[in-house]
């Protein structure tokens, strides 16, 4: 047994050591890439009046049920209070104490690197050269773990349905973006207070608007580096956080791409599960050997003692 | 490695009370699976966008598999640490593993949304490899396979010395595979060490990507090691809770030697957890929030003091001989370590307060149904083929 656990422990020290190396040279990047072609939006809630019309073309354009209020059996209206399968894009209103007020868009964020398309197994999410994020129902699983991944909890399921699929915006990728340019939110809305564009773009104009009235907004656009960036990004009025607009405070930091490190670290190359596979077989090999040994060894000397 | 004289069937009537009343459970959880299937997972569960996973996830699969690690933990002591003394239990924990982990991926076929798209698994351009549940899902896959090949030598052995005439062909067969096997099965032995090494660590790496939603008192990025050395302490502690039960079920004596040793080992990996724990909430400065007396904070106390007090039970010789207190401590270990995952995967888990879950009676039901459906299986099983240890009158112990 002693001699066991000393070759144990060196054995042990040597693949470690091994496996190291090879982790260390093989790390690739999983860090957040900027995309100098991503597209994405910028919705300005000081020029938003509530009226909901992207939430209808939405609904029309990607033919989306209606979400009735509790009290519409007969699903007349149109009436959703949050996202859910049936509204891929919604309005809300924030409400201060002092009376002030202010809507928020809210949809998927097209992030830049998105935690849906790092956590589905089977690629259903996946972002386009453009920087979309676009779900597949023909690859889809149904896991769910996309939305346990999302930070701002987008992706959303069909539970009443049988034939269940994830659910959300996908910029009208397929559908508004391809026939006209743009997705329906922005080519419908009264005020220009959601707008398509460049990400880049959008980011100075977001800036150039801050500067020009410092007073109207926060100092701050959302989506600008919160979770690596988002593509949609967000302007505040005065006095009012984006917390409260619903938009979750999110560090830095990308948890998809330290998900993806820790994973990378530990499998890159499989290099350490086929050494741990191999040192395993060494060490059980011996050991079976050894007992088969003792056990020869055993019926031999009962033979002798005969 | 032929082990005739060291296993045996547990000759005993299989439809006994317990039987019919295991298979009411499984027929009323499978009646409640077909509801599912019919109507959709919002007609049994009551998962929402907030909560999409719920029980079946957070107890079938990433809690069950832990519980099921008997086989794996036992493997290490045996083949690894070269301790074949507690050779007498592989076989039991292994059958326990092997219905664990089934009813975790059954468990998982339940709960898949569209589950008919499952089968992009085996399409390697469809892989996407930077997703932790990826591997996890191939790892335990593969790992159900590896068990039913390390469990197939009990079935086989019964028709490999059957006297009878019945079943020739398939008692051919099983004459020409069992040397075969017998020679290769370290192969998977081994693999099923690596295997669960694998996923069981990625379980835990599955939740680092929830980020903020999960609560700084369980996110770390040494989710992965916590949940390692978790399984395997929660292993040792399910072989004691199964070898104990099984004694007392079946009226065999009392595995008192192996449990003792294992019952020496167990307090050494939850000192090494603890430790890990510990250092992780210091040094990313959330231990003071760990104690704040929050209701996380009270969770995070819930599952300590069951590893402590289990772990400390252990640590005194008279009680490792003790059937009584092994089988308390290793219940409370099980807890606390089961306790710990469900406070990774769900209670620690805050969407946003828009959302709660507590699981729905139907969903609830589907998981009793699948437990009972495993235990039922289980007690088949060793009343058919050779896989409780032997009583030897040498090792018989007193209570």
């Amino acid at each position: 047994m002693k001699k066991t656990r000393r070759e144990f422990l060196r054995t042990a020290g040597l693949v470690s050591a091994l496996t190291l190396i090879g982790s260390e040279t093989a790390l690739a990047s999983e860090g957040v890439v900027a995309n100098p072609n991503a597209v994405g939006m910028l919705y300005d809630s000081t020029l938003c009046v509530g009226c909901k019309a992207c939430v209808t073309s939405c609904k029309r354009v990607n033919d989306m049920d209606a979400a009735p209020a509790p009290f519409d059996n007969d699903r007349i209206w149109d009436a959703p209070s949050d996202l859910d399968w049936r509204t891929r894009n919604i309005i809300k209103l924030h409400k201060e104490e002092d009376g002030t007020f202010a809507y928020v868009k809210r949809q998927c964020m097209h992030c830049v690197k998105p935690a849906c398309v790092s956590a589905c197994p089977v690629a259903a999410m996946q972002h386009d050269e453009r920087g979309i994020v676009v779900y597949d129902k023909n690859i889809c699983i149904g896991c769910r773990y996309c939305q346990v991944a999302c930070p701002f909890t987008i992706p959303k399921f069909e539970w009443p349905e049988a034939l269940p699929k994830i659910v959300k915006c996908d910029l009208c990728k397929h559908t508004n973006l391809k026939q006209k340019g743009l997705p329906a939110c922005c080519e419908t809305c009264p005020t220009q207070a959601v707008i398509f564009g460049k990400r880049t773009d959008l980011l100075t104009e977001a800036k150039r608007r801050i500067n020009l009235h410092p007073e109207k907004y926060e100092n701050a656009v959302y989506g600008e580096k919160e979770i690596g960036g988002t593509n949609v990004l967000y302007l505040a009025p005065a006095n009012i956080e984006f917390e409260d607009l619903g938009l979750p405070t999110l560090p830095e930091e990308s948890f998809a791409a330290a998900s993806e490190k820790v994973q990378h670290t530990i499998y890159k190359g499989f290099i350490a599960p086929v050494a741990l596979y191999g040192f395993l077989a060494l060490v059980a090999l011996k050991n079976k050997n050894r007992l088969k040994d003792n056990h020869q060894a055993d019926k031999h000397e009962e033979k002798e003692g005969e | 490695m032929s082990h005739h004289d060291e296993f045996s069937v547990h000759k005993e009537k299989i439809f006994t009370p317990a039987f019919f009343a295991l298979l009411s459970l499984t027929l009323v959880g499978f009646y409640f699976i077909a509801v599912r299937f019919i109507y959709g997972i919002g007609a049994v569960a009551n998962l929402s966008d907030g909560y999409p996973w719920g029980l079946w996830i957070v107890y079938d699969v990433a809690t069950g598999t832990a519980l099921a690690c008997g086989g794996y933990a036992m493997a290490i002591i045996i083949y690894i640490m070269n301790n074949w003394h507690y050779h007498p239990l592989i076989r039991s924990a292994m059958l326990t593993s092997l219905f664990g982990y089934g009813l975790a991926g059954f468990s998982v076929m339940v709960d898949l949304g569209r589950y008919w798209n499952s089968y992009n698994f085996f399409i390697m351009d469809r892989w996407q490899t930077n997703s932790v549940m990826f591997e996890v899902a191939l790892c335990v896959m593969l790992y159900n396979i590896v068990l039913a090949i390390e469990v197939s030598p009990a079935i086989l052995e019964r028709l490999v010395h059957s006297d009878r005439e019945r079943f020739a062909k398939a008692k051919r067969f099983a004459r020409w595979i069992y040397p075969k096997l017998d020679k290769v099965l370290i192969f998977f032995v081994v693999l099923g060490i690596t295997l669960p090494s694998m996923h069981q660590s990625s379980l835990g790496s599955m939740l680092i990507i929830a980020g903020t939603k999960l609560s700084p008192i369980w996110h770390t990025w040494l989710l992965p090691l916590l949940f390692l050395i978790n399984c395997i302490y929660i292993g040792y502690s399910m072989v004691i809770f199964e070898a104990t039960l099984s004694s007392m079920a079946f009226k065999r004596p009392q595995e008192t030697e192996q449990i003792a040793g294992l019952s020496k080992v167990i307090p050494w990996l939850t000192a090494l957890w603890l430790g890990v724990r510990f250092i992780d909430l210091y040094t990313r400065g959330y231990l003071g929030e760990a104690f704040s007396g929050s209701f996380l904070s009270w969770m995070f106390i819930a599952e300590v003091t069951f590893i402590c007090l289990g772990a400390h039970i252990l640590m005194w010789p008279k009680f490792r001989t003790s059937p009584r207190m092994t089988f308390l401590a290793a219940l409370m270990l099980a807890l606390g370590g089961a306790w710990y995952r469900f406070n990774v995967y769900l209670i620690g888990y805050n969407p946003g307060d828009q959302w709660t879950y507590f699981p729905a009676l139907p969903e609830f039901m589907i998981t009793v149904g699948l437990i009972s459906f495993e235990i039922l299986g289980y007690v088949v099983l060793v009343k058919l083929f050779p896989f409780m240890p032997k009583v030897h009158d040498s090792s018989a112990s007193s209570h």
